[in-house]
């Protein structure tokens, strides 16, 4: 390796001039396209991100469809543009995996019993991103599942949370990201008490990924205020054009 | 894109069974809630691969075998060699095992026991360098799931390891501009023995390696891979549902105190190392 990567200055301070337990800057809005049900746009340091929602409609093919509930299909996206190098559009396997993941985090929020063999469409598109794109990306899926209308048992935001040049973070820019020890990212639901959301890889041990948790539930619940703030501001300004 | 599972119908009787068995601290195939299937391992099963190793735990059997080649490294590492693993659900394992291109499942579980040897550092890639930025070993891991009884990673992460820990690496000598193979082999060095441990969650009950019955009735199953230093490297929960932060806690300590002993059993047919 060539020049020593700086994670933190000499005051302490982060890459970016954090402190250790400071979320980046977060923009949301909901409602932001025009043919899908619901959408959001997100913005957390660097990253952009858009997510819609499509549905409750009939399942087709038909044999995809449950008589009990109804299915979501989901799919997380990075454009070709949005890293340094060109990104094949094609699905990676990380996509893949992530796009099971996001599903699976969202299926517990979406009181699914309502609507019997229909499908509801999320996806997640990714225009820039710069570490943490899974749980910006999750964020804003479930302002954009609110915005279509389908009752949700509560909301969830994510975020990761990890353990850099030995010191546990919140909220890992693509740097940290990149040089750090570890990365845990979680989805929480502060009303339920619930994660929907756990995956960690690097090194930590039981004590810090214990501290990282609590980082984790105390982050997720000013990402949750923020995202009510989004909600209202979407709706309130209905309220006015009406 | 990713589109909710279909799982096959388990009964309503066999469903409650395994409840009120549960409550009771029972489980259906007579364990107790935190107690693991027997576990056995035949290494080198595969002569042709350079590592290989059969595992069942309970019904469930994997064949992992480990390839060793060189390869070109990748641009942003290029004084290391290369792992990779990849997962077959063989559709002679299971009803619900399909041929065709990967299945999410298949890439889900190939990821997670990468990550599990890879951030554990069980191997040392920046040994596996031949001639920097042109000529690194390379390692494949194929996982092979031969019978599916519930529980694939765990039993997927122990094959891996013992694969890894009986491979046996051909020699490579620069000799010019080429690089040639030898007669020779040295032993690759396994650095750590990681354990994965995945827990089913069954309402507010949970059992530790569930079988198949276990797996379809559960909620969401959550895995945890723990080093030989009782550090963690890896986490995943699968499947839907919520889990309390309060409980993954509990889960944490009660992964480090049975990964020592799943440990024991797993990696007892190696010899030498750590762990």
């Amino acid at each position: 390796m060539g020049e020593k990567i700086v994670l933190f200055s000499e005051d302490g301070k982060r890459s970016d001039g954090r402190s250790l337990d400071e979320l980046r800057p977060i923009r949301i809005k909901v409602g932001v396209l025009s043919n899908a049900q619901g959408s959001a746009y997100i913005e957390q340091g660097k990253n952009k991100i858009l997510a819609a929602v499509y549905g409750p409609k009939e399942a087709l093919p038909k044999h995809i469809s449950l008589p009990d509930r109804c299915i979501l299909r989901c799919r997380y996206h990075m454009a070709p543009f949005s890293t340094v190098e060109r990104k094949s559009p094609a699905p990676s396997r990380r996509e893949i995996e992530l796009s099971m993941v996001l599903r699976n985090a969202l299926e517990p929020l979406v009181m699914t019993s309502l609507f019997p063999r229909t499908v509801i469409d999320i996806f997640i598109e990714v225009l820039q991103a710069d570490g943490g794109t899974r749980c910006a990306g999750l964020t804003a899926a479930v302002l954009a599942l609110a915005d279509a209308g389908i009752p949700l048992k509560g909301l969830a935001a994510a975020c990761a949370v990890g353990k850099v040049d030995g010191k546990i973070v919140v909220d890992l820019n693509d740097l940290e990201d990149k040089y750090g020890e570890a990365d845990m990212p979680v989805a929480y639901n502060p009303t339920l008490d619930g994660i929907t959301l756990l995956q960690m890889d690097g090194i930590m041990s039981k004590e810090e990924v214990e501290q990282a948790l609590s980082l984790a539930i105390t982050a997720t619940q000013k990402m949750h205020k923020m995202q009510v703030d989004a909600l209202r501001e979407r709706f309130s300004v209905q309220r006015r054009e009406t | 894109m990713s589109i909710t599972e279909q799982r096959p119908i388990i009964s309503k009787l066999e469903q409650q069974e395994l409840r009120r068995l549960l409550a009771e601290n029972k489980r259906i195939d007579g364990r107790n809630p935190l107690q693991y299937r027997n576990i056995s391992v035949q290494l080198g099963y595969v002569e042709k691969a350079e590592g290989s190793a059969l595992v069942e735990l309970g019904n469930t059997k994997v064949l992992a075998a480990v390839k060793v080649g060189i390869a070109v490294p990748f641009a942003d590492t290029p004084n290391e060699g290369i792992l990779i693993v990849n997962a077959e659900l063989v559709p002679l394992a299971s009803p619900v095992f399909e041929p065709g291109p990967p299945s999410e499942e298949s890439i889900s579980l190939s990821r997670y026991v990468d990550r599990s040897i890879r951030e554990s550092k069980s191997i040392d890639l920046s040994s596996l360098c031949i001639v920097p930025g042109r000529s690194v070993y390379s390692l494949y891991v194929d996982l092979y799931i031969l019978d599916y009884d519930g529980n694939l990673i765990d039993a997927s992460v122990i094959a891996s390891v013992n694969a890894l820990g009986v491979t046996s690496m051909p020699k490579y000598v620069v000799e010019g501009q080429t690089v040639k193979k030898t007669d020779e082999y040295f032993k690759l060095e396994l650095k750590d023995r990681p354990v994965s441990l995945t827990y089913a969650f069954l309402d507010d009950k949970y059992v530790v390696d569930p079988c198949l019955s276990e797996e379809y009735a559960s909620d969401f199953t959550l895995s945890m891979t723990v080093k030989s230093d009782d550090r963690f490297c890896a986490i995943q929960k699968n499947g839907g549902g919520m889990v309390s932060p309060r409980r993954v806690m509990e889960l944490l300590d009660k992964s480090v105190e049975l990964g020592k002993e799943l440990r024991t059993v797993a990696y007892s047919r190696l010899t030498g190392g750590n762990g």
